[in-house]
């Protein structure tokens, strides 16, 4: 279990749920490791800047971390913690491997998260 | 929100948060602030055998503690906190945080700590989390029966390439200088190990891949040979450069970037003190951030208290009236 203060996905139902119904989410996978927490940290505090945003994490260990994220083809060749991935209408926008700063997960947010372009691709 | 503090810390690592509990324990109206995540380089430690009284903890639960240690006295902590604008000229300090408003203080303690060293060629940043990368902990894994490079000379360099042949087929350290800054007992452990092999006087030229890390390029630096070492992985471990290039113009800093300071931690202008990565010093460990935290907390309090004890300075008016009294026999 993660210990942050975002909601976690801990089931492919609730990740597939979540991508219906909602346009805009980013989804943190990793571990509680020195490159990750950085990252959760980041995303706790943009929550109440993107309010239309769904901010989650997912154990990188976990079935479903294996199952959804890990098996998507834009997280194909990283292999640096963690993979965070950007869901524009159900569709990757952007994503991530390794430790990223407040600055750069902003930067990704205002390039494909705003606007009402959907599914643009990041 | 009070905008008004007796000390403003500016960085929450070590010697941030060292000098946030000093700070409030000693009832001073304390503010830490950190553009970054709370724990600075302390947090991305995967495990802390060293740190004297605790027995083994992870970065993470070692800031954890320190944290709920600096708000248990009083003292307010703000972490992912842009600091857009910061003057610190005058007898009354202010920064100004992005969505939190502008904060005055008589006191101003600098802990901006250090970051990564980079190499700065244009290829690192687009492989970063494609193959390079700069915890072996994290993601050693990845790179299970593969052949990787470790650069850098020094002990973390030494220490992680042999973790990585856990993973690895084979680790080749590379170094820019024919010899290493790493204690020998560490170079020994490295040499000892079969999987570890040695490319000395190395510059990086190039880090190239098509979707992820293949080969690093390298040149000798007398010779000028260039090879290309094939590889999926890179851990960088080049050490630090001080977090203070927003500082220039501030703050007096050294040809190194790093703040000078007396042994009271006093910078160049009066009420800002520095403390731990980012100061002008030999060893930056966890424990000499935190002697610096304290060092400088302690100078900041005496800073405080003493300008308290001062008389306000009279004004232009004031100071006339005076002048103009005739002096009484």
């Amino acid at each position: 279990m993660l210990q942050t203060n975002l909601y976690h996905v801990e089931t492919v139902e609730q990740f597939q749920e979540l991508l219906q119904n909602n346009e805009k989410v980013a989804i943190v996978c990793g571990r509680m490791g020195p490159m990750c927490i950085p990252v959760y940290g980041v995303m706790e505090s943009l929550a109440s800047r993107y309010p239309d945003v769904q901010f989650r994490d997912m154990e990188f260990d976990s079935p479903v971390g294996r199952e959804t994220i890990r098996a998507l083809p834009e997280t194909r060749n990283f292999n640096g913690l963690p993979f965070t991935v950007y869901f524009r209408n159900g569709r990757v926008v952007a994503a991530t491997s390794s430790i990223q700063t407040k600055q750069q997960v902003k930067e990704i947010l205002d390039r494909t998260m705003c606007g009402t372009t959907a599914g643009a691709q990041g | 929100m009070d905008a008004r503090y007796d000390v403003i810390v500016i960085g929450a690592g070590a010697a941030g948060l060292t000098a946030g509990i000093y700070l409030a324990r000693a009832r001073m109206k304390t503010l830490v602030v950190d553009h970054g995540t709370i724990g600075g380089q302390m947090i991305l430690t995967y495990s802390v055998a060293n740190y004297p009284g605790v027995a083994e903890a992870s970065g993470a639960e070692i800031v954890a503690t320190m944290r709920r240690q600096a708000e248990g006295f009083g003292a307010r902590v703000l972490g992912q906190a842009d600091i857009l604008r910061m003057d610190l000229s005058g007898p009354d300090k202010v920064v100004e945080v992005e969505d939190e408003g502008t904060f005055t203080a008589p006191a101003v303690i600098l802990a901006t700590g250090g970051v990564p060293r980079k190499l700065g060629i244009p290829s690192e940043d687009a492989f970063q989390g494609r193959g390079i990368s700069y915890c072996a902990t994290c993601d050693g894994d990845f790179f299970m029966d593969q052949d990787i490079v470790v650069i850098g000379g020094g002990n973390s360099a030494m220490e992680e390439a042999v973790s990585l042949t856990k993973y690895a087929r084979t680790v080749t350290i590379i170094h820019e200088f024919d010899h290493f800054q790493a204690q020998p007992w560490a170079v020994e452990e490295a040499r000892k190990n079969p999987k570890i092999r040695f490319l000395m006087e190395q510059d990086i030229r190039e880090f190239a891949g098509d979707e992820h890390l293949e080969k690093v390029v390298v040149v000798h630096k007398r010779t000028g040979e260039v090879t290309a070492i094939p590889a999926t992985g890179a851990f960088l471990f080049i050490g630090y450069v001080p977090n203070t290039a927003h500082l220039k113009g501030i703050v007096h800093l050294n040809e190194r970037g790093e703040i000078p300071t007396d042994d009271l931690n006093r910078t160049n202008i009066p009420g800002v003190f520095a403390a731990g990565d980012a100061r002008v010093k030999r060893y930056r460990q966890i424990t000499t951030a935190v002697a610096d935290g304290t060092i400088a907390a302690l100078s900041a309090v005496d800073y405080v208290n003493e300008r308290a004890r001062q008389p306000a300075m009279p004004s232009r008016r004031q100071r006339f009236l005076k002048e103009r009294r005739p002096v009484q026999a």
